[in-house]
């Protein structure tokens, strides 16, 4: 079956995988709203949404309608296509992530080995990182199409402090990429299969990333763009029913993503501690167990981002951008030569 | 024609929509916008060449990093339609013949480079095992002398950037009463 010089089967293949992976990032982003809020709770010694459902389980949903029967605005003087645009693309980006992550090892579906990631790209980790750079135009495009001056001045934070952050995330990735000699994510999988989790060798290189991932998430203590004692709400202030529901979703998504992406550079991705999937075949359940894993590993992540919200105050803006260039970013340069001088001296 | 062939001229004729909306949208900030998808569609163009690595890096330092600055930029300084300067008859017309007579020199060049032409879809120059390979044996002197370049002028900025025009146009004893009073409330940093 083929037309146009296209295999069918892999279009079809791979238009499955990615409504799947969409769907499963919408739903944790719900259910994160839920554990958000229950986790507050919990630290806070309340007992949180428990009203919609048993525990509270429906909320989500309640909030979702809640969202979708909001008045639409838009401000009379705003740009408008650029209005909408802008909650449009912080959720494409949020997205966009998802398509080189290997989710789990191949399965084998009558005869044919489907592997369990949209596309194996040769920059896989470059393509990431990349995405990241341009997930800033959601933010600013939406802040500056509010017309309002705290929308702008939020959104000037946000974009400047990814910008700032960016810089230690792709060094302390260079030290991975150093160990792994790919830069493609299924390669950075296998070799940690075969030669233990990274975070083994790169514990510092973790941190930094992780310190990173926070401040590209907008996550407390970094969450200045909607510091809400300084601009009111933050770049979302003018957006009401679900354009702001959207810009909320992609935080959640980005978080999560966040958690995938150091779970599958740090943490060994979807390989099972202490035992040989190699050895287990190609069977549904195998990827299905090994995709539990990665889920596992990456909701932990989801979990830790909660905690520290609700536990640590935000910073002030020039601490946020002294921890960024003066501490984070040497700590990084540094982390980056040793781990070259490292490798280089043990390959000889 | 096969899919190569559909997407490459799906993404000149964007590309070329873009290029064009970028000179004649009234709006600077509209016009960075489509800047950013001029670029989008170069990377594309890239890809189809099979050089992953440049379209990616396309990505993250032109549409990712300098286009932001541009936009800050823009953004602050609040430029919209009426602010835009409006240029003489005269001017616009030399624009137009000296814009004219680039693209009449570039075709002129171009027209005799039948036999050069890149296939699509194949050869690997531009993965970054063998991009980086060439940069770190064949041009590795040019590579060093670009990036020192790069490292001068980021210097040169911050240079720029620190001059500490505040300390000499607010006498010292205010600075020292702001100081005195910020450790008197209790405020770190002062």
């Amino acid at each position: 079956m083929v037309l146009l010089q296209i295999d069918w089967f892999i279009f079809f293949e791979k238009l499955i995988l990615i409504g799947a992976i969409i769907t499963l990032a919408m739903v944790v982003a719900m259910y994160s709203t839920y554990a958000e809020r229950k986790i507050a709770a919990v630290l806070q010694d309340r007992t949180g949404p428990n009203r919609a459902g048993p525990f509270g389980i429906l909320q989500p949903m309640a909030d979702g309608l809640k969202l979708f029967m909001k008045e639409e605005i838009i401000p009379t003087f705003s740009s408008k296509s650029l209005f909408i645009m802008g909650p449009m693309l912080a959720m494409i980006t949020a997205l966009l992530t998802s398509a080189v992550i290997p989710w789990g090892t191949a399965i084998d579906v009558a005869g044919r080995i489907v592997p369990l990631q949209v596309a194996d790209v040769n920059i896989g980790i470059l393509y990431v990182f990349g995405v990241i750079s341009v997930g800033v135009y959601g933010i600013m495009i939406g802040g500056w199409a509010s017309n309002n001056k705290f929308s702008l001045i939020a959104a000037i934070r946000g974009a400047s402090q990814m910008i700032s952050y960016e810089l230690a995330m792709g060094l302390s990735l260079i030290a991975v990429l150093m160990i792994s000699g790919s830069l493609q994510m299924s390669v950075i999988v296998d070799q940690q299969v075969q030669h233990g989790w990274n975070i083994v060798y790169q514990p510092l290189g973790f941190l930094i990333f992780f310190i990173c991932a926070l401040a590209e998430c907008n996550r407390t203590p970094f969450d200045l763009p909607e510091a809400e004692n300084e601009l009111n709400f933050g770049y979302h202030q003018e957006y009401s029913s679900m354009k702001l529901g959207f810009y909320l979703f992609a935080e959640y998504i980005n978080m999560f993503m966040s958690g995938v992406v150091m779970a599958t550079l740090f943490f060994g991705g979807y390989d099972i501690p202490f035992v040989d999937e190699a050895a287990l075949g190609n069977a549904w359940w195998v990827g299905l167990l090994s995709f539990s894993v990665l889920m596992v590993k990456s909701i932990l992540f989801v979990f830790i981002f909660m905690w520290i919200r609700w536990t640590i105050p935000r910073f002030r803006y020039d601490q946020l951008m002294n921890l960024g260039w003066k501490k984070l970013l040497p700590l990084a340069l540094a982390n980056m030569i040793i781990t070259a001088v490292v490798v280089l001296l043990l390959n000889k | 024609m096969s899919i190569t062939e559909i997407l490459f001229w799906l993404l000149s004729a964007l590309s070329l929509i873009s290029a064009i909306l970028v000179i004649s949208s009234r709006h600077p900030v509209y016009s960075v916008l489509w800047l950013i998808v001029t670029f989008f569609t170069i990377s594309g163009h890239y890809i189809l060449l099979n050089a992953q690595f440049l379209a990616v890096v396309n990505v993250i330092v032109y549409a990712g990093a300098i286009m932001v600055l541009f936009l800050f930029v823009i953004m602050l300084m609040n430029l919209n339609k009426d602010t835009e300067p409006q240029k003489s008859r005269w001017l616009k017309m030399a624009g137009a013949v000296a814009g004219g007579s680039l693209l009449l020199i570039m075709v002129a060049a171009l027209r005799t480079t039948e036999k050069q032409m890149t296939e699509m879809g194949s050869g690997d120059i531009g993965l970054i095992e063998n991009l980086g390979k060439v940069l770190f044996t064949d041009y590795v002197v040019p590579f060093e002398i670009a990036s020192i370049l790069f490292l001068s002028a980021m210097i040169g900025a911050v240079v720029i950037g620190k001059r500490d025009d505040y300390a000499s146009a607010v006498p010292k004893e205010e600075i020292e009463e702001m100081k005195a009073n910020r450790e008197a409330m209790g405020i770190p940093g002062a």
